[in-house]
């Protein structure tokens, strides 16, 4: 088997839902192989928004993996979600610089007014919570980012300001271009 | 981007496409750069990158034919969005399809005069003029002043702040001064979507010197005389690395780029594979190629899905232009790419447990009694590197392994990229050659510390790594002597702090960290970092005991010993190397329950001064405790029985009358 073969598949971020059929659609991308078993369980989740239970046996099944194996690999790596995801994710970067710019506090501050664990999801639904290790975002810390949409130099009062709008039904995009003029009307008033 | 072009079968065809791309290029006018690498993106500045496509494909007669490029970071990220305009005599001086550059145009660049001439440094950082904090409102001003105009638009050129003076080109900030680009060469001047903008800078020409000319031994050879050691962090030689590779038993042969960046703190190889994702590809090809291997595999952070797109679409181009697949330019080698995505665990930056990931397992290392180069994935010869050190392979290979050498300190050669973030003036992504001291990387290119405050230490090598103290400023920066002083090169990430940095909480920061993403496999990490952890957590609690600090070396002399990978060996560091040069801050942490930094909740007061306090009351009515008592205009008095430290005050006060003592 030629290289080019083998290397027939590249894993990309999909781009769309699966549709009926969803998890075999899924194998059949990679090629049925049991070692590209993370990447389809990424897909599924990039579909599904987590990893739904049937979906991971119906993946063993197939794959004559068993699901104590699927289970394993969804449980050690932070990325895998066995819970359904809120209506919005906020991603907090617990960096070391946004860590030093007060992102624990921010973290304590977004659990208390939302009652969203770390990791986990609010009770009326609306949020998910999960703060990663490092976004690469570190000249803009301490960094939050809401349905995709960045929000850099945050403090536990703008992002809790900034979630109640996103809660009240306003788009992430337009809330960061509000964050963004006042922390450039901030700015500017500092120099002058 | 590219045009659509059969597959290229010759070194020959390459030559030939190159000259049709640079001929393309020589027909613009002017070239506007934005800047869309990690720090600008968040800013808005694919808005901006929009805002000029839109206007140059605008409606009406265009008197200036203009080529607007979306790039990869150009470095000052603390002032992005960046965006370049540069005319055509202000592009590649290398070029024999563009005119000369006039002799005074970007002057010298300090530091990198003896890399001589042949290697596109003169595009070393954008030409034109250099704009920062561009916002999508600003693109009209821009177009009209400086694209079709030719002029300047003053108010969006970088300040000094020290001299007042403003910057035209990125060669007069201070940022720039001493940076030397090698890997990152045509990052941020290359569109970092395009693979004519790769070719056009000779890209892909260092492939078709080995395929054309070179055997693999020749190949090993230049990069083992050139120095080269391992950017991952451990510093390896990467020659040594190859020969043992290659001399390996066992087929298939696979080749490994490690793209999974998981220091807090470092995002130069997102910035790499955002930027010039091609380069990866590239120094990828020429080591299976030295090795004998046809399959490589890129595994990615799956938090950087930029980069996981950039690398997707590079290698797809790469295939479909005949830089992958059968028969690479006619030469009979064979070689192909498969991106992985991570699943965000630290632990699989360690290549035993990278590799189990690889094979759709759960991210654990194995002890490397056997190297990885001998048996690594699927129990094949594996050759893994980090995405760094492939990318410096084709200037090697193009420029040589005596140029390459000739940068740098005796043992650690070449340079080395860092992300400068921190309580440093100009955040950023600098390429340096190594031995630059540190006060030179954090004074001299990050303009020293924020808000007037004084150094305190410098963090590198993420969670492996240690804290360096300011005694230590005039260190050179290299492999060797970063371990010395008890730290770590690392991927890179260079943290600075200032004097509000409590060492102790830091480093319990750190253990924290690895607790979380220790796999579990072996029990002196699995154990021995949590009842460190535990240790520094009563220690910045206020409830630290004497004989805690001998207890913690204890235990890190037992981790360096006995855990099973570096993950475990290294995570005493943070520790160490803090215990090293700020030994008094934790005892002043267990005898006087003290935090001289204030930084540890409890182990300092918040006192309202009289003098700076208008009586505003916005600190009483917010206090959660009701623990702040005072008239409406008189100086306000905070009570400690009932004050919990939740520094609400603080936040909340507009005339920074709170202060901690």
């Amino acid at each position: 088997m030629g290289p080019s073969e083998v290397h027939e598949q590249c894993s990309r971020r999909p781009q769309q839902a699966c549709g009926a059929n969803p998890v075999r659609r899924i194998i059949d991308r990679y090629g049925g192989e049991p070692e590209m078993l993370i990447p389809m369980m990424q897909d599924i989740q990039a579909a599904e928004g987590y990893l739904p239970r049937e979906h991971l046996r119906t993946l063993g099944q197939e794959l004559h993996v068993p699901l104590s194996r699927i289970y394993g690999v969804a449980t050690f790596y932070a990325s895998f979600r066995l819970q359904p995801k809120g209506e919005h994710t906020i991603t907090l970067c617990l960096g070391t610089v946004c860590y030093l710019k007060g992102a624990d506090r921010i973290r304590d501050a977004i659990r208390d007014e939302f009652q969203v664990p770390p990791g986990g999801t609010s009770p009326d639904g609306k949020f998910t919570f999960a703060p990663v290790n490092c976004l690469g975002a570190c000249a803009l810390a301490p960094v939050m980012v809401v349905d995709g949409e960045y929000f850099g130099g945050v403090s536990p009062a703008s992002v809790v300001d900034i979630l109640r709008k996103v809660a009240a039904g306003r788009q992430p995009a337009e809330c960061a271009a509000d964050a963004g003029n006042r922390q450039e009307e901030g700015r500017e008033a500092r120099e002058t | 981007m590219s045009t659509v072009v059969s597959k290229l079968e010759s070194s020959r065809d390459l030559e030939e496409y190159r000259s049709e791309v640079c001929g393309r290029a020589a027909r613009v006018d002017c070239t506007v750069r934005v800047c869309c690498g990690p720090g600008c993106l968040p800013k808005g500045a694919a808005k901006v990158y929009d805002g000029f496509v839109a206007a140059a494909g605008g409606p009406g007669e265009k008197s200036v034919a203009v080529s607007s490029k979306l790039t990869g970071c150009q470095g000052l990220c603390e002032c992005g969005p960046i965006v370049t305009v540069s005319r055509l005599w202000e592009e590649r001086g290398d070029s024999p399809h563009l005119p000369e550059r006039p002799a005074t145009n970007l002057g010298s660049v300090p530091g990198c005069a003896q890399m001589g001439t042949g290697y596109p440094l003169g595009a070393f950082f954008p030409g034109g003029i250099f704009y920062q904090r561009v916002r999508p409102e600003d693109v009209a001003e821009i177009w009209r002043e400086s694209v079709e105009g030719g002029r300047v638009v003053e108010r969006l050129l970088y300040h000094d702040d020290k001299t007042g003076t403003a910057a035209r080109t990125a060669a007069e900030i201070p940022f720039y001064r001493g940076h030397c680009r090698v890997a990152l060469a045509l990052c941020g001047v290359a569109d970092a979507r395009s693979i004519d903008d790769y070719i056009a800078a000779r890209g892909y020409a260092a492939l078709a010197k080995v395929l054309a000319s070179m055997t693999p031994e020749d190949v090993m050879a230049e990069v083992t005389r050139s120095g080269l050691r391992g950017r991952g962090g451990g510093g390896f030689p990467t020659g040594k690395k190859w020969r043992s590779a290659r001399d390996a038993h066992g087929e298939p042969k696979y080749l490994i780029a490690n793209g999974d960046e998981g220091d807090p703190g470092a995002f130069m190889d997102r910035a790499l594979m955002e930027g010039v994702p091609h380069a990866v590809i590239e120094g990828m090809i020429i080591g299976g190629y030295a090795i004998g291997s046809s399959r490589g595999y890129i595994y990615v952070r799956n938090e950087y899905p930029i980069a996981v797109d950039r690398l997707h679409d590079a290698v797809l181009q790469a295939r479909r232009m005949g830089f992958l697949g059968e028969n690479i330019l006619g030469s009979g080698f064979s070689f192909d790419i498969r991106i992985n995505r991570g699943g965000g665990a630290f632990v699989c930056g360690e290549s035993t447990a990278l590799m189990a990931s690889l094979e759709g397992r759960v991210g654990e290392p194995r002890a490397k009694y056997i190297h990885t180069v001998e048996a690594g994935f699927h129990g094949k010869p594996s050759l893994l590197n980090n995405v760094e050190t492939w990318a410096n392979v084709p200037p090697i290979i193009l420029h040589g392994a005596d140029w390459f050498a000739a940068l740098g300190t005796p043992k650690s050669k070449g340079t080395k990229v860092f992300s400068l973030v921190g309580r440093v003036k100009n955040t950023g992504l600098v390429e340096v050659p190594m031995g630059m001291t540190l006060r030179q990387i954090i004074f001299d290119i990050g303009g020293g510390i924020r808000d007037e405050k004084s150094f305190k230490a410098v963090q590198t090598g993420g969670p492996s790594g240690g804290c360096i103290p300011a005694a230590c400023l005039d260190e050179p920066v290299d492999f060797d002597r970063l371990s010395e002083l008890g730290s770590m090169m690392g991927s890179g990430g260079m943290i600075v702090m200032d004097e509000d940095t409590c060492m102790v909480n830091l480093a319990r920061y750190f253990l924290r960290f690895l607790k979380e993403e220790s796999c579990g496999k072996c029990t002196p990490c699995r154990e021995g970092i949590a009842q460190m952890l535990h240790l520094l957590e009563e220690i910045t609690a206020g409830r630290g005991r004497p004989g805690d600090l001998e207890r913690l070396e204890q235990l890190a002399a037992l981790l360096e010993d006995t855990a099973l990978c570096a993950l475990g060996k290294t995570a005493a560091n943070p520790v160490l190397s803090t215990l090293r040069y700020f030994r008094g801050e934790y005892e002043a942490h267990i005898a006087q329950r003290h935090c001289p930094a204030k930084e540890c909740r409890g182990l300092f007061r918040y006192r309202i001064d009289a003098e700076a306090c208008t009586g505003c009351g916005v600190c009483r009515k917010k206090c959660p405790v009701d623990a702040i008592a005072g008239q409406r205009k008189e100086p306000h008095v905070i009570d400690d029985e009932k004050c919990t430290f939740c520094g609400t005050c603080r936040d909340v006060c507009r005339f920074a009358a709170v202060t901690r003592v």
